[in-house]
């Protein structure tokens, strides 16, 4: 079954997308979107992993063991980072909306006339 | 757009969504089989070399430290951005939440909840100095070690409130753990410019693996990241909670409902 992570990796992000289109509420929808992004996480991740291996931490066996990739562990950490800052604008975005339009959903979130 | 059309056009797109990634995993080795040689590499070289046991710190302070200097600031313009957003507006007044309800007052937070925070304090900040400063042995380094030094200050915002929060860690002392670290990081960039011939090289003395002071340069750059993200977070936390606070004058109101 050497496809089933990639194959959770579609899942997730599935799920994280279609909850960003029908949802009801600006802060659910930034919630969608963190789940859609943590399936590239897991993607990342996948893409690094070796049969048999441990983490790339020597710090209590010898050099030499078998580690899976530390460059996508690095580059899912960089990931991470941009998650939580992208979350945290939307969400500062969502407060200025609800403030100016008194609403939360999407939906009712539409450019003034002037 | 009506539900029904949204709906819709989201099947077309999410069917050639799928199309293309089918496509792109299709082309993927299979799931415990790794080709790539510079992982392998990278496990076999950073220990003597770079005298981290952590291959993962190494990587990202040091070979890779170049594109962590540009996360360092895609975190950095986020808080300035969170902060210009939150920034206040006109009519906008900051008080205190028991003044809002007349003749309900805010509950009082319990003794419990006060002792079991402020007793976390400590020992949070402890493990925060930790993760951050044991960053190159074992997993951990600055962003995570400074989210949890951040969280130190969410738990005196549990524990007490929120002008107590201020008065512990200030608007001032944020942005200047904010600056000064994002600074710090990208001197420690250039002094490896400067003392060795290329942006980031490693020019420290590197020490034994599994020894605190080891790693060369990536010990400091994890501190001055750590500083970074502490400020980085408690400031953004501030902003958000400082949300609670604010009312809306009367006009905005009327304006809002009309």
């Amino acid at each position: 079954m050497s496809f089933l992570p990639y194959a959770v990796v579609g899942y997730v992000a599935a799920i994280g997308l279609y909850g960003v289109v029908t949802s009801r509420n600006v802060v659910h929808l930034v919630i969608c979107l963190s789940v859609m992004q943590s399936s590239s996480y897991l993607l990342l991740l996948s893409i690094g992993f070796k049969d048999h291996a441990s983490a790339p931490i020597f710090a209590d066996v010898p050099v030499g063991t078998r580690a899976v990739d530390p460059v996508v562990q690095a580059l899912t950490l960089t990931d991470v980072v941009v998650g939580a800052t992208v979350t945290a604008l939307l969400l500062a975005l969502a407060v200025q909306a609800h403030k100016r339009y008194g609403t939360a959903d999407p939906r009712e979130l539409r450019p003034e006339r002037r | 757009m009506s539900d029904r059309v949204r709906m819709r056009v989201f099947a077309v797109a999410g069917l050639g969504l799928l199309a293309l990634l089918l496509w792109g995993l299709w082309g993927l080795p299979d799931f415990g089989v790794y080709r790539g040689p510079y992982g392998d590499i990278l496990n076999r070289i950073a220990v003597p070399e770079r005298s981290t046991t952590d291959v993962v710190t190494a990587v990202n302070f040091d070979y890779r430290g170049f594109d962590t200097l540009g996360e360092e600031f895609i975190l950095f313009s986020a808080v300035v951005g969170v902060t210009s957003i939150l920034r206040g507006l006109r009519g906008e007044r900051a008080r205190a939440p028991e003044d809002e309800a007349a003749g309900r007052r805010v509950p009082e937070t319990s003794l419990a909840i006060r002792v079991t925070g402020l007793g976390l304090v400590p020992p949070t900040i402890l493990i925060g100095l930790y993760v951050v400063a044991h960053g190159h042995q074992t997993p951990g380094g600055g962003f995570q070690g400074g989210v949890i030094l951040a969280t130190a200050l969410l738990l005196t915002y549990l524990s007490a409130d929120y002008m107590t929060m201020r008065r512990v860690g200030p608007t001032w002392l944020s942005e200047l753990a904010e600056g000064m670290g994002a600074a710090g990081f990208a001197l420690v960039g250039v002094s490896g410019l400067v003392a060795g011939g290329a942006f980031f090289e490693n020019f420290l003395g590197k020490g034994t693996p599994g020894e605190l002071l080891s790693a060369g340069t990536i010990l400091v750059s994890n501190f001055a990241v750590g500083l970074a993200v502490t400020g980085g977070f408690a400031l953004m936390l501030s902003e958000f909670l400082q949300q609670t606070l604010v009312r809306r004058s009367g006009r905005q109101r009327r304006a809002r409902r009309a």
